[in-house]
């Protein structure tokens, strides 16, 4: 029986075997047609870029990267990290550049002042927005709710399960330094500050609140690709003033505007890499990110796929941050 | 320990121990009406503790000894060569372009042809074909180079925690005191978030595959070793006592009485190993491990839940591959020793060698040919399985989300917020003193003593009023496991019909990814603690499931017809008969369930739960918090083994009450 049945088996071998050998006479040979060599030209090498998970990350890292690989020659090894990791891997010696950086005043001092393997490489160009956000069809009907010295008229608006009978204040993505539990106290608002926990969280709730005309208010920021889908308003705070937010028991002001910059590991900025001079030079607005950021998540576009149209689209601004020579 | 046993038969005997719980609560309730509001060591988002700051510190200096501490010189530096290589290779063989070829060495049609010939030769026909089915749909979804750099970091992590755990399991098998020293450090394993140290793994052994396979070895390593020991330890004591009365020396009968016999049970070891591995997948996105866990990531930033859901499904996919595969494989072990040896060596020696050889042929061809090498892109269904899952997702959220608020409001304010209240609102040592003497009363002295200490510990790690909000809605997530485990677990267990339908979702909701469901779930229920518990329902429920069907199961045909013949009505049948004698079972099912909801509290926290889950992702986030996560973790594996000590211990209670008083030693 046993033996039957594995001549079966063994025949059946045969015929597909016979017959896949046969079909494959006409198949091309791997390594015949002439592989693409990578990393052609000299002195720029392995390029190691850390990438954030945010999309406005990804569009500056998908264009640098664009931008080495084609007309630098580098060889460029994408590093998919958290902010903390990533600037772990300067210490490490496994990144090589940071190129959208909000702020981290902690990190910049442990890894630029203390352990001095990281230096700065300047502005990326875009400016960041951190506040208190509303959808628009709520800003529309309620248009003084964008002056934050009327959110106590509006805080029953804001009830849910999670807030003991206050308006909530949706907080919290993780990667973000806030305020905002000081805030509500010292600006004596009837609010609870409910951690959502996630950007995917806050997105999932603003988008919620416009299609189903749902009550939200909560933290966010901008350049953010979300913005182009929903236009949120920003809730106007007390203006920020320099120094303002010096105590965080006590602040009780907006966020001051974040200068996104870029950070680089102090090898590599010493070791005189084209693609070191290309990331010291990349600077671009908020409107070229947030376009390459719809392209990848508006049109589902790759990031390759966005950077090279936007690449291809933009050559002057492109030709600004190569090496002169 | 004589002193604990005469206190537990003591409180055994106390006739009103039932008044005595009630009292309990009433003194709870009471307090916690006077005082509400006092002693509740409340600790804002961003507020620290000087122990978070300490906590912080020794971190750093771990950090700054990197390079001159010789620990990392010359121990760590060589395992994460020893890793990194290992990976690589497997890499280079299924699924990175390798040894100067534009693809790996072995394609499409040669990984195949080399799973499906592993299936039939270990397992059956049946799974054989599942394999193939399953591999294909790799390509079929267009997400081959996913699939395969999933596969080769989950297969050298399982490898080396097989290495590591079967040995170690073997001895904790033999040696009880061995026993004893390595549970709490293998529930320390399994609670301990893996987001706490995924951060400093790559300090230590950078960043590449080497973390990711040491942070998926840490979760996959306990499955092994305790079931290799409870496989060990099951084994009769009569055939034992028979071998040694033959004159079998310890080793002999370790290598030929305990280990054959114990064999399945170590497949079985071999099958969590691997679920737990591929559930670290997505996590491991997060330190840059290649594969599947990227795509199901990226698309989450864009909050594209339809490619997400294409990458989950063939995360399931493998799973249920690997799944079937491995218990085909621990049945046939089973069949073939209860049996002896069925075929004869020449028959089997020529099916292995037929087999062999079609896989090796396949393995040829896709080393040489493009067409079996790539797979090709005429076959890519993935787009549709995208679209389909966009548009559920959709309607799901835009159709059903007035009556999922309903539900969540209701419950919430129902339940979830009472309780709530009641372990937030009550000073700290009012809920402690209820607490213990809970445990006193439904466990033992010891699992009062593991709880007053447990406690207090919260307390000192700054995080006790986060502990009490994640406590609630651990309850809560936990009952609602045990509903659905009990109601669906009795179901499958009495309709084989009912099993074949339902296995494959749970399945999936065991294995997808969870972040996979988060955007539709959080369509419905909002940033919400609810949202936190229903994730890790849609976790935990499949075990407590399987587990109870399991049970039922078991109970022996015999007494189910004597129950029917004296003329029980079905009803009375599950719950005098099947349900009390599966009750071990049942109980099993409810501690796991429990760990499985605990093992969710950090995914809860980013979407709306707050408290320890997000003071974890938090401290993962921000450098400044990273004291305070590491407190949160800490704290979120003492919750788990009080609750674990608290619940045996009353299970051996009941057992003792239901064996007719405590007779032992």
């Amino acid at each position: 029986m046993a033996v039957t049945r594995s001549g079966k088996v063994r025949a059946a071998a045969l015929v597909t075997g016979a017959g896949l050998l046969l079909t494959a006479c006409g198949g091309a040979k791997v390594g015949e047609t002439g592989t693409a060599s990578t990393g052609g030209s000299k002195g720029c090498g392995t390029f190691n870029l850390a990438v954030n998970p945010w999309v406005g990350y990804e569009a500056n890292a998908a264009v640098i990267a664009q931008v080495a690989e084609k007309q630098l020659g580098c060889k460029v090894v994408k590093k998919d990290l958290k902010e903390e990791v990533a600037w772990q891997g300067f210490a490490t010696g496994e990144v090589d550049a940071v190129v959208e950086n909000w702020a981290h005043d902690d990190l910049k001092k442990k890894y630029i002042d203390e352990q001095k393997v990281a230096v700065s490489a300047g502005p990326t160009g875009n400016k960041g927005v951190i506040g208190w956000y509303v959808a628009p069809w709520m800003a529309k009907k309620y248009p003084d709710i964008t002056d934050g010295k009327n959110l106590n008229k509006y805080a029953s608006l804001f009830k849910t399960s999670e807030s003991d009978g206050k308006g909530q204040l949706l907080d919290g993505d993780p990667s973000f330094v806030t305020n905002d539990a000081a805030l509500v106290k010292n600006l004596k608002l009837d609010y609870k500050v409910v951690y959502a926990g996630s950007e995917t969280a806050l997105i999932t709730a603003f988008r919620q609140s416009e299609k189903q005309q749902k009550p939200v208010i909560g933290y966010f920021y901008e350049p953010q690709w979300f913005l182009s889908e929903v236009k949120l308003v920003k809730v106007n705070l007390p203006a920020y003033t320099e120094g303002c937010d010096a105590d965080p028991a006590k602040v009780a002001c907006d966020y001051p505007p974040y200068e996104l910059d870029k950070i680089v590991s102090k090898k590599f900025a010493d070791s005189g890499s084209p693609a070191y001079t290309l990331v010291k030079n990349f600077t671009w607005t908020n409107d070229d990110q947030n376009l390459v950021a719809k392209y990848i998540a508006q049109d589902k576009m790759s990031a390759d796929e966005a950077a090279a149209k936007w690449v291809a689209d933009n050559p002057d601004k492109v030709k600004a941050w190569l090496p002169t020579s | 320990m004589t002193a604990v046993s005469a206190t537990t038969a003591v409180a055994a005997r106390l006739p009103a121990r039932r008044y005595l719980i009630a009292l309990a609560i009433a003194v709870w309730a009471a307090g916690w009406a006077l005082l509400r509001g006092h002693d509740t060591l409340a600790l804002g988002g961003a507020e620290l503790t000087p122990l978070h700051g300490a906590l912080s510190d020794a971190m750093d200096a771990i950090d700054d000894s990197r390079n001159t501490n010789p620990f990392f010189l010359y121990f760590i530096n060589y395992i994460r060569l020893f890793l990194d290589e290992a990976v690589t290779a497997v890499q280079a063989l299924i699924s990175q372009p390798a040894l100067g070829r534009p693809v790996p060495v072995l394609g499409w049609l040669g990984v195949t042809g080399l799973a499906t010939a592993v299936a039939l030769l270990y397992g059956n026909r049946r799974v054989a074909l599942l394999t193939a089915a399953g591999f294909l749909s790799f390509g079929a979804l267009g997400l081959w180079q996913e699939s395969m750099d999933t596969l080769a970091l989950t297969l050298t992590a399982v490898a080396l925690s097989l290495a590591v755990g079967i040995p170690l399991g073997i001895c904790a098998g033999l040696s009880d005191r061995f026993h004893r020293l390595v549970t709490p450090v293998l529930d320390f394993m399994q609670t301990m978030p893996t987001f706490v140290y995924l951060a400093p793994l790559t300090l230590f052994f950078l960043i590449g595959p080497a973390s990711a396979t040491v942070a998926t070895m840490i979760y996959a390593i306990p499955p092994a070793i305790r079931i290799t020991a409870h496989g060990i330890r099951q084994v009769s004591s009569d055939t034992l006592e028979a071998g040694t009365s033959l004159g079998a020396t310890p080793a002999q009968a370790l290598r030929h009485v305990r280990l054959p016999m114990a064999k399945q049970t170590i497949i079985v070891g071999v099958n969590q190993t691997i679920m737990a591995a591929l559930s670290m997948a997505t996590i491991a996105a997060l330190i840059d491990a290649p594969g599947l866990g990227q795509t199901v990531l990226k698309a989450l930033q864009t909050l594209d839940v339809g490619t997400a859901f294409n990458a989950g499904l063939a995360i399931v996919i493998m799973a249920v591959v690997l799944d079937r595969v491995t218990s085909a494989a621990s049945r046939r072990v089973e069949a073939e020793r209860r049996a002896g040896r069925m075929r004869t060596t020449r028959g089997r020696r020529l099916e292995v060698a037929g087999v062999l050889g079609v896989a090796g042929v396949l393995a040829y061809l896709s080393y040489t040919y493009v067409w079996a090498a790539e797979f090709p892109i005429a076959a890519n269904a993935g787009p549709y399985v995208r679209r389909a899952a966009d548009a559920a997702s959709q309607w799901v959220q835009d159709s059903l989300v007035t009556y999922t608020d309903a539900l969540k409001n209701l419950l919430t304010n129902q339940f979830l917020n009472r309780l709530e209240a009641l372990l937030t609102g009550s000073p700290w040592w009012l809920v402690t003193i209820v607490a213990v003497a809970l445990a006193l009363l439904v466990g033992s002295v010891r699992a009062a003593l593991v709880t007053a200490a447990g406690l207090l510990l919260l307390v000192l790690l700054g995080l006790w009023q986060d502990s009490m909000v994640t406590l609630a809605s651990t309850i809560v997530a936990t009952v609602l496991v045990m509903l659905l485990g009990v109601v669906a677990g009795v179901w499958i267990g009495r309709s084989d019909r009912a099993d074949t339908v339902l296995r494959p979702v749970l399945d999936a909701g065991q294995t997808m990814p969870a972040f996979v469901y988060l955007v539709p779930i959080l369509g419905l229920f909002g940033a919400t603690r609810f949202t936190a518990i229903i994730a890790a329902v849609v976790f935990a429920a499949p075990v407590a499931i399987k587990l109870v069907a399991e049970g039922i199961r078991g109970v022996s045909p015999t007494t189910v017809e004597a129950a029917t013949s004296a003329g029980a009505s079905t009803w009375q049948l599950i719950s005098k008969v099947q349900l009390p004698m599966a009750r071990s079972a049942v109980t099993l099912a409810a501690s796991q369930g429990l760990i499985y909801v605990l093992s969710m509290v950090v995914v809860g926290g980013l979407v709306g739960a707050g408290a320890l889950g997000y003071d974890v992702v938090a401290g993962f986030s921000q450098h400044q918090l990273r004291g305070k996560g590491l407190a949160a973790g800490l704290a979120i594996v003492v919750l788990g083994i009080v609750l674990d000590r608290v619940m045996r211990a009353a299970t051996q209670r009941a057992d003792v009450a239901a064996h007719g008083g405590p007779h032992h030693k």
